[in-house]
This record gives C-alpha cells, structure tokens and sequence, in this order.
C-alpha cells in the first residue's frame, strides 16, 4: 500500500482507540501515512475532515472475508471484495485461502498480495492453508507459507477433520507464533444438512445440523490446543454451548480466541421458513437462544472478535433448491450497521468494546500493526456515523454477489470515511 | 357410505359448475403447505372436493369446468401413483394434462429448475403441479411464476393434497373431526404426508399422536401441541384412526433402526394388536404401503381399511384443489381477494 504525502487532519471527532484507553473528542492528524498526534491541533493540513458527531476509530479489521480469487471470480475478486471491505469501513481483511487452487504455496501467496497491490484498495492479509492442496491429509508448507507473509493458517470451508494432523498443526505453528483458524464440525453429524437441527427444520422437513456437530469439535480443538500449547482461533462460533467451552476454556488459560458473525448475533433459523437461501451458511443461524449466547460472549469478551465471514455467490449458484445452494452469505457492507443496531444501541456493548473486537483484537490475533492510531502507526483510521439511519441495498453494494438476506433492512450506523495509510480510499456517497 | 352436507355458504350445486367461480373463501393463488392455511380454507377445500366426488359420480365422469385450460405435471422426484392421480382429476375437469419429467428434460443439461418452469409457463399454462425432493422448491416457483403451484410433494416437508385426502376419508366417515384421536404410525421424520396431516388435523380440532422409535420422531414435536409415544401397544387403544406411514429407507443416512423385523416387531400394525383397538378404529395408510412392515396383509385388507378410498378421494380432492387453483374468480374480487406478488413472498 503506498502511503500518502502530506497531512491530514481529522478534526473534533470522537477518538476510540481502546489499545490506548482512548476515549474522548479530539484531532488526530495524520502525516505522510502515519498517525501524527492525537490532540488538538492547530496546524494548518494539506487536508482536512470534519469529524464532528463522528467516531474516529483505528480501521476496522475483518479477520474472515472469502474473496473467492482465484477461482471463483463470478462471484468475487479481490478487486470487488476489496471496494466492499472499504464501503464497509474495513482497512483490512484477512483473506481465507479455499480458493481455487487453494493458497498453500509461496506462488499463491505472492498472487493474492499483487493482486490486492494492483487493485490498490484496503490491506490484504493472507491466511495460509493448514494442509496440502487443503485436502486434511498431511502439512502444508507452513514456513514458507510464513515467510511468503501468510498471519494465520485455515483450511476453512471445512475442519481439518483429522485430529493427529490438527494436533501437529498447532505444534509446528508454535515455532512461528501463528493461530490456527478452526472451522468446527463434525461431518457425520451435518451430514446433507442445509439448516440448524430443531423445531423449524422438523418442521420444514429440512435436514438438521445439530449444535452438537459444532461443539464436539470445538471441545476437540481446545483439547488439542491445551495439549500442544498451540494457538486456537474458533470462527464464527454459532451456539451458546460453543461460548461455553471457550468461556471455561479462556478460563484455565488456554490460547484460545473466538469470533462471532453479525449473521449469527442477529437472526434464527425461523429466517428459513421461506425457504430463502440467503438464510443458509455454516455453521446456520440457531435459536434465539444461541443468539442471546453469542451476545453474551462478546460482552464479556469471550469471544474477542466480530467478523463477518463474508462469503460471495454469484446469483445463479444461490437461486436453487435449498440443499443445492451453496452454504455463506455476504457480510462486508452490513457489519458496522448490523454491530451498532443490534449491539452498540441497545446498550449491550459500548463503542470501545465494539471498536476492540472489530480493530484492535482482530490485529493482535493476525499479529499485524494495525488496529491503533497510536503515534506512528500506519494511519488506518475508519469514521463511524453512529447515528446515521440507512436501508441496506444490496444492489449499491460494492461486491459482485447479492447473496445477502438483509437487503431492505433498516439499520442504524455506517461508516462514511475508510482511510488507508492517510489516503481517503472511500468515502460515502463519493465512492 | 355418509356423505357431508353441503355447506350452506357454498354457492356451488353439483350441476352448475359451469356458471360457478371460485369461492371467495378461497383467496390463494396457490397450495403449496397445509401448514400456512387456516381451518376454515382448508374445510372449504375438503367441501369443495366433496362436491366434485359427488357431481362426478365418485370421479367416474367427466366435466368441462376446465376446458381450456392446461395443466404441467412437473416431477423432478418418481412417482406413479400422484402423477396419475393429479393427471386423471385435471381430465375429469375438462383440463389438458401435459407431463414433464426431470430426466427427459434440460435439467440434464444443466438448466436450473425456475428457468424449466419459466419455459413451460411460457407456453401458456395455468398450473404447474410440481414434486421434487427439496422442501421448499414449490415455494421458490411461486415466487417465480405467475401461474398457481401445486405442492405434489417437497422431500419431507408437505404433501398437503396427500394431506387433505387422508382427511377427507376421516371426515367422510366420522364427520366433525374435532376431539377425534388419530395416530400417525412410523416414520415421521422423513414423512411430508405426517406433516400435512398434522397441520390439517390440528386445525380442524382432532387430536394428534405421533408414534416411532425416537430416530424417528423426535420429542420436539410436543411443542406443536401434539403427543408424541414410542409404543405403539399403548397408544392403539386410544385412537379412532391410525394411519400408517411408509418407512422412506430412501431418505435416511443411517438406518434408523436395527433392522426391519425389528421395527416391524415394534410397529406394524397386526391383527393382533387390532384385537386391543376399539371396534370402529379406522386405519390409513398413505402408500405404497410395505405389507409386513407397515402392517400385516390382513389389516390392510380387514374392514376398517380405508386405503382403497383414500384413492378415489384422492382425486375428489386434487379436482377441488386444481378448480380452487385454476377456476375462474370473480374479476373484481380477484384483484382484492388475490395478493399480488407479496403473496409468495410473505406466506413463504
């Protein structure tokens, strides 16, 4: 990313930099890329904002984004998932490598950070695969993978089903300090399921993907972890049973993170009763109950994290049969909108927690300097309207895919400025 | 045999069907669940059946209420009997039939199914009857199509004219289902015919008890308001009517028991256990029924078998529901009574 020139001043916003305590309104300035100062300034800027009622914040960080390049670029490229992160208010993402090939190479590497150079939008971090070819079978070339600049290692999309290999896993990724990004379930017990295993698909007649299926691999991976030392990263945790296991996990002083998904702390799977394939992913949308469990974890930080899990389907691959549609929906353009509306105004979290879970812990995880607008870090730096009343449209968004089931929804909150090492790269209703 | 009386508020009489419109009860375009109809919809459409048995001399002869008017049989899943079924009750009316299966058809070659269905309706159509495997496909058509969609089976989720004919042969029978006992015998789990007879006979105040081993009814059901046992001997002596429900082997991952004789053991409906029934027990079964499994060759023979007029019904019920689809509706009403497009999307 090529820093900016000159400076920039952000003035009278409310600054929440929660890796610092910082809570208040001030300036923050900005030169030739880097965070120059916050407090009042009285310098004249080559350029400058008027961050009046909003909330300056260190840019947002989306440790799970699939940009479906290479591969799959119908349903989005790291062009297009990149514009979305920034129209989103992230200044970063970290890409999961179940493309096409799978990025289990140094070459693969290489391809997606060009890529993300070229399309010179938000920071792409890259998660490597945990296995060959993302095949389960034996290790990939983690090392090199490391050294390519890869921040973290997943072979998403499915778990890394065999428990010895997920243990060598979590022992070789000691020797280079990087989590293991875990997709938890057990295939036997989700096996042909399309939804939650409950009441709604009973009666739907829908096939069930019992919590259980998440939860005994949850309890196999902290168990593995506690046993290696290593570092677990749960994604997108679906079931209140799932904080749990974390919760008492954190609690004996595992290393174990977790994140949670705006999807998965906003709706049930009564969203499925019309059949709508917007409403299905994996892990799917639980119980209301879940959903209070989810809450309740990133209110008291059990789960550190909100990431979206952003996941693009070209409109053809979505509009079949239910158990034919492809599991995911997409998360970059609603999650700042969804967080504060469901989260930040009804009291649950205040803005530096929401700001530590979606900037500041997400960069500690991924081990990258971001996620703080400390003095001379790389000015990354997201401005939050938290009051802005908006309806999601999902054909302004700036992905390639629709696949979204909020389209139409309401939401309170949105981010108005994205800006990357000092360069306005978005700015709401000027692209 | 006892027939209903006609309900007064039906302005139709058997002999002028011709003149008639659909009744303004009806205000669907479509009949795609049981579940997300009411007691009194779905009493119109059992009066309405009743009517057309009556007016066809029990589905022997033919009508011209639909004359003109085309109906697609659209089955991605095999079946025989339904197909057959739907395909002689749109003829009794008068309607054209046209038959279109799955392996014959572009979907082989990668078409998806909305734009199968788009084509056909294309040419001019008024009711696609569809079945396939995946719950909910009858609904996605309906939010593709402008013509009515005739759920003929969604995978395990409804079967609302299989639904509707187990009723009607209740009802017929018994009259007023309310306070009426019915067992729903077997594998609930993969039924789409429990599914709609349970949201049918709720509905209409009967009782309901679910009955199988816990792979394959789930406890859950109670919070329907439904009972739920796993032993068969102490729930026959309850009942007024068991229908007995096909093991689908077809669509199960594990096999859900240790073995058929086993379950048999367990649930098939014998003359022994017949003896513990109360005399009048009416029994059902939704075929293709599994002799031996299900129930013994006797029971599905003795007296109180309803099993061969569960088939002529059937086709009273899938002529009440093709004329409540495709019938002509009053100009004026139709634009009031008929949700536009929203229909689909807000009822599912």
């Amino acid at each position: 990313m090529t820093a900016a020139t000159g400076t920039l001043l952000i003035r009278g916003g409310r600054v929440v930099d929660p890796a610092q305590c910082i809570d208040r309104i001030d300036d923050v300035l900005v030169r030739d890329g880097k965070v120059a100062g916050i407090g009042p300034s009285t310098t004249a800027a080559d350029e400058t904002i008027d961050a009046t009622g909003l909330v300056v914040s260190p840019g947002l960080i989306d440790m799970h984004v699939h940009l479906r390049e290479p591969g799959r670029e119908e349903d989005e490229t790291i062009e297009t998932g990149t514009r979305a992160a920034l129209a989103g208010g992230f200044t970063s993402v970290a890409c999961i490598p179940n493309t096409e090939p799978p990025i289990d190479t140094q070459a693969a590497v290489e391809f997606i950070r060009q890529k993300a150079a070229r399309a010179d939008t938000c920071n792409v971090f890259v998660v490597g695969c945990v296995s060959r070819n993302r095949e389960g079978k034996e290790l990939a070339e983690i090392g090199r993978l490391v050294e390519a600049g890869a921040v973290a290692f997943s072979d998403d999309g499915a778990p890394v089903y065999d428990a010895e290999l997920m243990r060598r896993a979590f022992e070789y990724c000691r020797m280079f300090d990087k989590p293991i990004l875990a997709h938890e379930e057990v295939l036997e017990l989700s096996r042909g399921g399309v939804m939650h295993e409950g009441l709604v698909s009973l009666v739907l007649g829908l096939t069930g993907m019992p919590a259980a299926a998440e939860e005994v691999m949850i309890g196999r991976d902290i168990a593995l972890a506690e046993v290696t030392d290593g570092r677990l990263h749960v994604m997108h945790v679906s079931t209140a049973e799932g904080v749990g296991l974390i919760r008492a996990a954190k609690a004996r002083g595992a290393r174990v993170t977790a994140e949670a998904c705006p999807h998965h702390f906003t709706l049930t799977d009564e969203g499925l009763r019309g059949f709508d394939s917007n409403y299905k992913m994996s892990p799917p949308l639980r119980t209301a109950a879940d959903v209070e469990g989810i809450i309740a974890g990133i209110v008291d930080g059990t789960i550190d994290c909100i990431a979206t899990d952003h996941a693009p389907h070209a409109p053809e691959k979505k509009m079949l049969e239910l158990d034919r549609a492809p599991f995911g929906i997409l998360g970059l353009e609603t999650a700042v909108g969804l967080t504060v509306t469901r989260l930040v105004l009804p009291g649950k979290i205040g803005w530096p927690r929401m700001i530590e879970s979606m900037s500041t812990l997400p960069a500690r995880i991924l081990g990258v300097d971001r996620g703080t607008l400390k003095l001379g870090a790389v000015a990354d730096i997201t401005l939050i309207d938290p009051a802005m009343e908006w309806t999601v449209d999902v054909k302004s968004f700036q992905s390639k895919s629709v696949n979204s089931p909020f389209g139409g929804w309401k939401l309170q909150g949105r981010a108005v400025a994205t800006i990357v090492a000092g360069r306005v790269k978005y700015r709401l209703g000027r692209g | 045999m006892a027939y209903l009386p006609n309900p007064p508020s039906l302005p139709m009489t058997p002999t002028s069907f011709q003149s008639e419109r659909v009744p303004a009860g009806w205000q669907h375009r479509h009949l795609l669940d049981l579940e997300r109809l009411t007691g009194d919809e779905i009493r119109l459409l059992l009066d309405t059946a009743a009517l057309f048995k009556e007016a066809t001399d029990h589905c022997r002869r033919k009508l011209t209420v639909l004359t003109g008017s085309t109906v697609v049989n659209l089955f991605f899943e095999n079946s025989t009997r339904t197909r057959t079924s739907f395909s002689l009750a749109a003829r009794r009316l008068g309607a054209d039939v046209i038959d279109f299966s799955a392996s014959t058809s572009s979907l082989s070659k990668g078409e998806s199914f909305i734009d199968t269905a788009r084509n056909l309706e294309a040419m001019g159509i008024d009711a696609v009857v569809v079945r396939h495997s995946t719950p909910g496909t009858p609904h996605l058509l309906a939010q593709h199509l402008d013509v009515g969609v005739i759920n003929a089976g969604d995978g395990p989720h409804e079967h609302p004219t299989q639904g509707l004919l187990d009723i009607f042969s209740i009802r017929e029978r018994l009259g007023d289902l309310t306070g009426v006992t019915v067992g729903l015998v077997g594998d609930i789990a993969h039924s789409r015919t429990a599914r709609s007879n349970l949201w049918g006979l709720l509905k209409l105040g009967a009782k309901v008890i679910l009955c199988g081993p816990p792979t394959l009814v789930s406890q859950r059901w109670r919070e329907l308001g439904v009972e739920v046992s796993h032993d068969l001997d102490a729930i026959v002596p309850r009942c007024d009517v068991l229908n007995l429900l096909r093991i689908q082997f077809e669509r199960q991952n594990t096999r859900p028991f240790p073995s058929v004789r086993e379950y048999a053991h367990l649930y098939a409906m014998t003359s022994d256990r017949l003896t513990r029934a109360k005399p009048d027990l009416l029994i059902l079964a939704p075929g293709p029924i599994n002799r031996g499994v299900e129930m013994t060759a006797e029971v599905a023979d003795c007296r109180q078998s309803l099993i061969l007029d569960q088939v002529t019904n059937g086709l009273a019920v899938r002529m009440g529901v093709l004329w409540l689809t495709c019938g002509p509706r009053e100009p004026a009403a139709a634009r009031v009574l008929v949700p536009p497009v929203s229909d689909a999307r807000t009822r599912g």
